[in-house]
């Protein structure tokens, strides 16, 4: 698998793969901007250097953020905009969220750093109760949308259970909040923009795969990226996967094994998980009338469940054996087995990362009759 | 949590391994002259200066006062303050550690769990509203002093009126301030208008001291298109954006952070103002009691926190909730100055909250109040305290250590109160509270649109989607759904 030695090579040795692992169609900045290769965590220090420039009531806080933070995203913050914009907050996920809904609430935009999504647990209360219902409660009389919690999320190989979990379905059922996740340093740094200037709270989660893996031109200037607005980045006429994040490179590598054996995908970024593009799924579900869903997080009350939920309920007719089409690949990276085998979980990605997971299933589904009918269905159900 | 891991993880770069390494393997003594990381937890300037700012005699004058009575009272804690005056060691004797240097000693030495005596409580008034002698006390003028007690009368009839409604079915839900009516609108008074509040529950006085009207509180108890919460919240979660008064959240202490986070707002505006936070005696056994206090502290935050112990968290007695001396011996561990004062003694929670506004603005750091008093109703109208604690207990604290009782004991002997001004407002109130009361509740409740209003700044297409359904579902059996609620 030609992925898996680039991950293995690039992650083990620390080394930055100069690579693009994805195709996007469209352009993601204005073009007219000078564009240099940088990675992801680069694209996110640009972002946050903007952001703080761009306005003097925005604050970056958490834990060891003050001296570059322990992935370098906020490195040379605090020198260029001060200690008192830029700094370290006590260990303490619940202080550090509910410090940003206050600090928001009075008008600054708060942009917290939970250092892994792992611990961002302890601030659950604070996301769910105060920070997504704040605004509501009041009756819009008060408002923490300048709020954005970053947070790195998913598996890189040895970060065992408690570094390498993808937590974003417990978040994409709370209203009030949006949950945001990039795939690559351009859609990084235009979607982390967006996210702090948005009026309502956010959750960003950071693929830490691809902090120093993925690395493409991204525009030097100040751009934004439009939320809740899925992209597809391959047309396709067979099949439609749908992903988000660092998921989406393992997808695309499905993709071109299954291009080969000439099957045709269309693969869309979901980006925004909440409030989500329907729209720009059930187009493709429609016209290809076979759909993937694959994310690293646990299968059960996934967020892929969600999306075949209302797959089900919007292109039902369209899809031939709808049970049996909807081929869920979703890979997680809590199967105990793989504890069993790794008690460290030091190969984990190496399990979780190869494009098999998806090839096998995709390849399967796609065995099957064409579902869309000769004759259009009657459009109500 | 998890150090270790996060050290180890291979995309941390290396010279920081180094260095946390370093820090973490007991070569801590060097550390601080040495590693950037370590002073960079010290925001606030050299460690020295800052330990010795704590150990300074006090600015202000009547804390300090306050503070030598406290520390002479027993061998524990003159134990603990020769543990921490270290100032005079000699650098041979001492362990230059980050955050400051420490002595070393060759007793060993636990220091104590407690005092051997309860940190007193610092009162002006005497139980019947006379003034105690030599007393240390912010004056309170006449206007103040008469606003204070007619809000506490008005506060008193307020609560049995509402109390009331609920019972006759009018609101689902009421919980009353009685006995804690000095705390609420006397704290409220040693404010400005400019100061945030951040309330738990149990504070309405201070809505009440800033003008709230007595329509607005009907309007809120019972939900309708007037009120500011769109009727979303249950009765008593009050909310003002021009009384600075941020809209009450039901779980217990969550308000504690954010109030450090608005407080750095105000720190970084140079605002001459601070905010005060309340809380009950239950909701410091929370986890954001914790991060509230602690990040108020590191971040030199103007917040007045401010303790109402009342003894009882619904059925859950102090003891129950905590092995300490209460509230107030909580602050030191914190680094947050504190006083523990009489909170059924108006003028006394007054001259306190004035003089911790005072050093939270002009010295940029945290206060904690802890106020004994007593919650002389049931938690609220779900409950029936009479069931878990003794009815004489009520009884004493409600007859015997009553705060409006003695405060108005001592408006009256100072002759700034009399009978026939009690008679003219007790009438004045009630007749103004029942009429608020039919209008409030001839009053519409909010449309159906509202319930899907104010998530987001603009509802997604997801929401629109799920108003359409629940429209479409109302129209098809309107039978099912209220009917004073237009679609």
């Amino acid at each position: 698998m030609g992925l898996r030695n680039i991950i293995g090579k690039g992650l083990g040795l620390g080394l930055v793969r100069r690579r693009k692992p994805f195709s996007t169609a469209t352009c993601d900045g204005d073009g007219n901007g000078n564009a240099k290769s940088i990675n992801l965590y680069s694209a996110i220090n640009q972002a946050l250097h903007i952001a703080l420039e761009t306005d003097n009531r925005a604050f970056v806080f958490g834990e060891d953020v003050s001296f570059g933070g322990v992935f370098r995203c906020t490195s040379g913050l605090a020198d260029r905009f001060g200690k008192a914009r830029v700094f370290n907050t006590p260990l303490c996920e619940q202080g550090i969220v509910g410090f940003g809904i206050g600090l928001a609430a009075m008008g600054n935009r708060a942009i917290a750093e939970i250092q892994f999504a792992d611990y961002i647990y302890p601030a659950f209360d604070q996301i769910v109760n105060e920070a997504a219902k704040f605004r509501y409660r009041s009756g819009n009389q008060f408002n923490c949308g300048g709020l954005t919690i970053r947070a790195p999320y998913g598996a890189v190989g040895h970060g065992g259970h408690y570094h390498s979990q993808s937590p974003e379905a417990f978040f994409c059922h709370v209203p009030g909040i949006k949950v945001v996740i990039p795939r690559s340093p351009r859609q990084a740094k235009g979607l982390l923009l967006s996210c702090i200037r948005d009026p309502n709270p956010v959750v960003f989660f950071e693929p830490k795969w691809l902090y120093r893996l993925a690395v493409e031109e991204v525009p030097e200037d100040d751009y934004m990226l439009p939320l809740s607005e899925a992209e597809v980045i391959r047309q396709g006429s067979d099949i439609t996967l749908v992903g988000w994040g660092a998921q989406l490179s393992v997808m695309e590598q499905a993709c071109n094994e299954a291009e080969n054996d000439g099957i045709s995908c269309e693969l869309i970024d979901l980006k925004t998980l909440l409030p989500w593009d329907k729209e720009t799924v059930e187009a493709s579900v429609r016209k290809t009338g076979r759909v993937l869903i694959s994310h690293e997080a646990p299968v059960t009350g996934g967020f892929g469940a969600e999306i075949s939920a209302s797959i089900v309920e919007r292109c039902f007719l369209r899809v031939l054996i709808p049970f049996s089409v909807f081929c869920l690949c979703i890979i997680t990276v809590k199967l105990s087995n793989y504890y069993l085998l790794f008690p460290l979980g030091q190969n984990l990605r190496s399990f979780i990362g190869t494009s098999n997971h998806i090839f096998t299933p995709l390849k399967s589904q796609t065995c099957l009759p064409s579902p869309i009918p000769s004759t259009p269905p009657p459009q109500n159900h | 949590m998890a150090n270790w891991l996060r050290i180890s993880s291979r995309t941390v770069a290396n010279h920081i391994k180094k260095r946390m390494n370093k820090g973490f393997m007991g070569d801590a003594v060097h550390v601080n002259h040495s590693s950037g990381l370590w002073w960079g937890l010290n925001r606030g300037g050299p460690v020295s200066d800052r330990n010795r700012r704590h150990m300074d005699p006090l600015a202000w004058n009547r804390a300090t006062l306050l503070c030598v009575q406290r520390f002479k009272s027993t061998l524990a804690e003159k134990q603990h303050d020769s543990f921490l005056s270290s100032d005079s060691d000699d650098d041979n004797q001492s362990v230059d550690f980050p955050g400051g240097k420490v002595s070393y000693t060759s007793e060993m030495s636990f220091i104590s769990e407690s005092s051997q005596t309860r940190v007193p409580c610092y009162r002006v008034l005497d139980d019947d509203g006379d003034l105690i002698s030599d007393c240390d006390f912010q004056q309170v003028s006449k206007e103040v002093a008469v606003k204070i007690y007619s809000n506490m009368v008005t506060l008193q009839i307020m609560d049995n009126i509402f109390y009331e409604a609920q019972r006759q079915g009018r609101i689902s839900f009421y919980l009353t301030s009685a006995g804690e009516e000095a705390i609420s609108i006397a704290s409220a008074a040693a404010l400005t208008e400019q100061d945030i509040i951040l309330p738990q529950y149990r504070e309405p006085g201070v809505l009440l001291w800033r003008g709230f009207t007595l329509q607005e509180f009907a309007d809120q108890c019972f939900g309708n298109k007037a009120d500011y919460g769109k009727g979303r919240q249950m009765p008593i979660h009050y909310g003002s954006k021009k009384h600075n008064f941020f809209t009450i959240s039901s779980p217990i202490a969550t308000q504690l952070p954010q109030a450090a986070g608005i407080a750095y707002s105000l720190k970084m505006d140079n605002k001459k103002a601070c905010v005060v936070s309340y809380i009950g005696d239950g909701g410091t056994s929370e986890g954001d009691f914790h991060a509230g206090l602690n990040f108020a502290a590191v971040m030199e935050a103007p917040v007045v926190f401010f303790c109402r112990n009342n003894g009882w968290a619904i059925s859950t007695n102090v003891s129950e909730q905590f092995r300490s001396d209460g509230i107030v011996v909580k602050g030191r561990a914190y680094g947050i100055r504190s006083i523990r004062v009489d909170g059924n003694d108006a003028v006394a929670v007054y001259s306190a909250v004035s003089a911790a506004r005072e050093m939270a603005i002009n010295e940029q750091r945290p206060i904690l109040i802890e106020a004994l008093t007593y919650r002389v109703g049931h938690h609220s109208t779900s409950d029936d305290s009479t069931k878990y604690r003794q009815l004489d207990e009520i009884v004493y604290w409600k007859k015997a250590r009553n705060p409006v009782n003695r405060f108005r004991n001592w408006v009256q002997n100072i002759g700034w109160w009399s009978e026939q001004e009690e008679t003219q407002l007790r009438n004045s109130v009630r007749k103004q509270l029942l009429e608020a009361i039919q209008v409030a509740e001839k009053t519409e409740k909010p449309p159906l649109s509202e319930l899907f209003t104010d998530v987001y700044d603009h509802p997604p297409s997801n929401l629109e989607e799920q108003e359409k359904h629940l429209r479409e579902t109302v129209t098809r059996h309107p039978k099912d759904y209220p009917s004073d609620i237009s679609v």
